[in-house]
């Protein structure tokens, strides 16, 4: 590992936190593990197909970037939850086996014990992002762009935070703002001999 | 044999000087008549092509079955610092897929100058490196943070069994990004996993082109199923979430994702209101592995007191060691090698009189970290996680020797 160390010239010994930022990098030095005389590109791997990173990147980020093309309305929802989701969360989606969906107490001082889609979950594209790719949980990947947008209306009203006529689409997901939204801060915890947090 | 008859007969061994002493030649008087059959012993077993532990030593992991789950490593049956692969231990959201390594590959795309896959045998092919490294899920010692119900009862598996150090073999993800060119602006990646959950993580880009791997080596061999067979993301001292296994995309992005495993998971409730996001970095912790419930000393006299230190944000650079439940310490021996965001095996020497007391071990970074009191992190956190559990953990040695988990009534 001193060997690397010693070749690492992006501004910080390797194994600290904290340091080399890729700008430092990029104009410094060799990134660690590589010695002086590697070239600046190996030419070992392929070129991505394009239908096969648009197949893969599933993700959806909270101002709606990714979100598919569909719509689902609370009514189409209820049916989707009766089908696919009460086995694991209940009629209701808080009697279990598994997470609580809705309801819990909001949250003030203290954290409600029960965290739930209501009361903890930060952004409203996080819900299709997560059933998308993970539910249900023996057949993720079953359910249609549509009725995932019809389930999640249904969780968003089930939680009062859309009404009962709410139609979910790519747009009017995004716009959903979840009462958890500004309730999260940066890890700012960073070592040292300085107060325990 | 008559004794003179037996000199005579061993002159030649006396001369040659292989009998020095009296004393020996008398130690090579035959125990049985020459004529009495000895019982031979029994020949040995061939080589073999997979070695097996002895039939009386089968540590196991302790498991839950289901899809979402954990097993823990058996920390009390391991000696040094590194975790035998198949007793590293396990979390996992969707099952373990069986992946077919030939058929794996690897997506890097989003904000880079050239969208690449890379195939198993590519990535094998870029400069190598290898790291002995802990990974620790951040629920590790969850168990323990009960106000109202502290369990005495506990295993330092059931406790801290999510902890295990593997040596991690593979590619800096810095040699990766590099030879796809990430664009100025970029900032966090997206990693996913191929598992049935699609496991997928924000992670920031300074930490990955720091000292990440795309890790596909462990103790030597290829990583096991369980721990992401064939490609997994390794972060040095970072939570276990965060090192996606199965690893098949990474996003170059300039925000996080904000996954449901970094925003309604794996984030920390405080008292004011809050909850602590991308909580990422494991702080300092030790933990006694001996003695340790469900043992018992049997005998009063010298044990040797021994644990593991690590921390996530370097080397281990102090452990301490009460053995009167907090009011003394002292500086216990750190075993090399001492090496970062790894742990660290401490030894302390113990003369136990027979008294009831606690034993408790506190360890110390070479950031000047020391591993908090249970108090400390209440009065810090309130009471609503139990992620990054790093408190001292104390073992209670009973007056007869049974050893029980906790202070007591000091909590």
């Amino acid at each position: 590992m001193g060997l690397t160390v010693a070749l690492c010239a992006c501004g910080s010994p390797a194994n600290e936190p904290g340091g080399g930022a890729l700008a430092d990098g990029a104009l410094l030095g060799m990134p660690e593990g590589l010695p002086m005389h590697a070239p600046a590109r190996f030419s070992i791997g392929s070129e991505a197909p394009s239908d096969r990173v648009a197949m893969w990147d599933i993700d959806a980020k909270p101002d709606g970037e990714g979100l598919p093309m569909g719509s689902g309305t609370v009514a189409q929802g209820r049916q989707v939850f009766e089908t696919f989701c009460v086995e694991c969360h209940g009629a209701t989606g808080t009697e279990g086996p598994n997470d609580a969906l809705v309801g819990g107490d909001e949250w003030g001082e203290q954290m409600p014990s029960v965290r739930t889609v209501g009361n903890y979950w930060q952004y409203s594209t996080t819900l299709f992002d997560y059933i998308r790719r993970a539910m249900p949980q023996l057949t993720p990947g079953l359910l249609t762009s549509n009725e995932t947008y019809a389930v999640i209306a249904y969780l968003l009203y089930l939680n009062e935070i859309v009404p009962e006529d709410a139609v979910m689409t790519a747009e009017t997901l995004a716009a959903v703002e979840m009462p958890a939204r500004d309730r999260f801060i940066v890890d700012d915890r960073e070592g040292g001999d300085g107060p325990i947090r | 044999m008559s004794r003179r008859a037996w000199v005579t007969a061993t002159s030649g061994v006396v001369a040659a000087g292989l009998i020095k002493t009296q004393a020996d030649a008398v130690a090579l008087v035959p125990q049985q008549a020459p004529d009495a059959r000895p019982v031979p012993r029994p020949p040995g077993r061939f080589p073999s092509g997979l070695g097996q532990r002895a039939p009386a030593e089968q540590p196991r992991r302790m498991f839950r079955e289901a899809l979402s789950s954990s097993s823990r490593t058996p920390l009390q049956d391991l000696m040094g610092i590194v975790t035998p692969a198949d007793l590293h231990f396990e979390r996992h959201h969707g099952g373990v897929p069986d992946i077919v390594s030939d058929d794996h590959e690897l997506l890097v795309h989003g904000m880079v100058d050239r969208p690449m896959t890379f195939r198993m045998a590519d990535l094998k092919r870029y400069p190598q490196l290898s790291r002995i490294q802990f990974l620790e899920c951040s629920g590790n010692g969850g168990g323990a943070y009960s106000r109202d119900d502290m369990p005495t009862d506990i295993t330092v598996q059931a406790l801290d069994g999510l902890l295990s150090t593997s040596e991690w073999t593979g590619v800096p993800v810095s040699t990766i990004l590099r030879e796809v060119g990430v664009r100025r602006g970029a900032s966090w990646i997206l990693a996913e996993g191929a598992d049935s959950s699609l496991l997928a993580r924000s992670v920031p880009l300074d930490k990955v082109m720091d000292d990440a791997l795309f890790a596909y080596g462990q103790n030597g061999e290829a990583i096991r199923p369980e721990q992401g067979y064939p490609l997994r993301l390794f972060l040095p001292g970072w939570e276990g979430n965060a090192n996606v296994k199965w690893l098949r995309r990474i996003e170059v992005t300039d925000r996080p994702t904000f996954t449901r495993e970094e925003t309604s998971k794996y984030t920390d409730p405080l008292d004011d209101g809050t909850a602590r996001q991308f909580s990422f970095t494991m702080d300092a912790k030790s933990v006694i592995t001996f003695p340790s419930y469900p043992f018992a000393l049997p005998d009063r006299g010298w044990w040797e007191i021994k644990g593991l230190a690590w921390s996530g944000r370097g080397r281990i650079a102090r452990v301490e060691v009460s053995t009167d439940g907090g009011r003394s310490w002292a500086d216990a021996q750190l075993q090399g090698p001492v090496l970062p965001k790894c742990t660290t095996r401490f030894r302390h020497l113990f003369e136990w009189n027979g008294g009831e007391t606690i034993v408790l071990s506190r360890a110390t970074d070479e950031t000047g970290y020391v591993q908090p009191t249970l108090q400390q992190l209440w009065a810090a956190r309130g009471t609503a996680t139990a992620y990054h559990q790093n408190h001292q953990r104390a073992w209670k040695i009973a007056s007869t020797g049974e050893v029980t988990f906790g202070l007591g009534d000091l909590v």
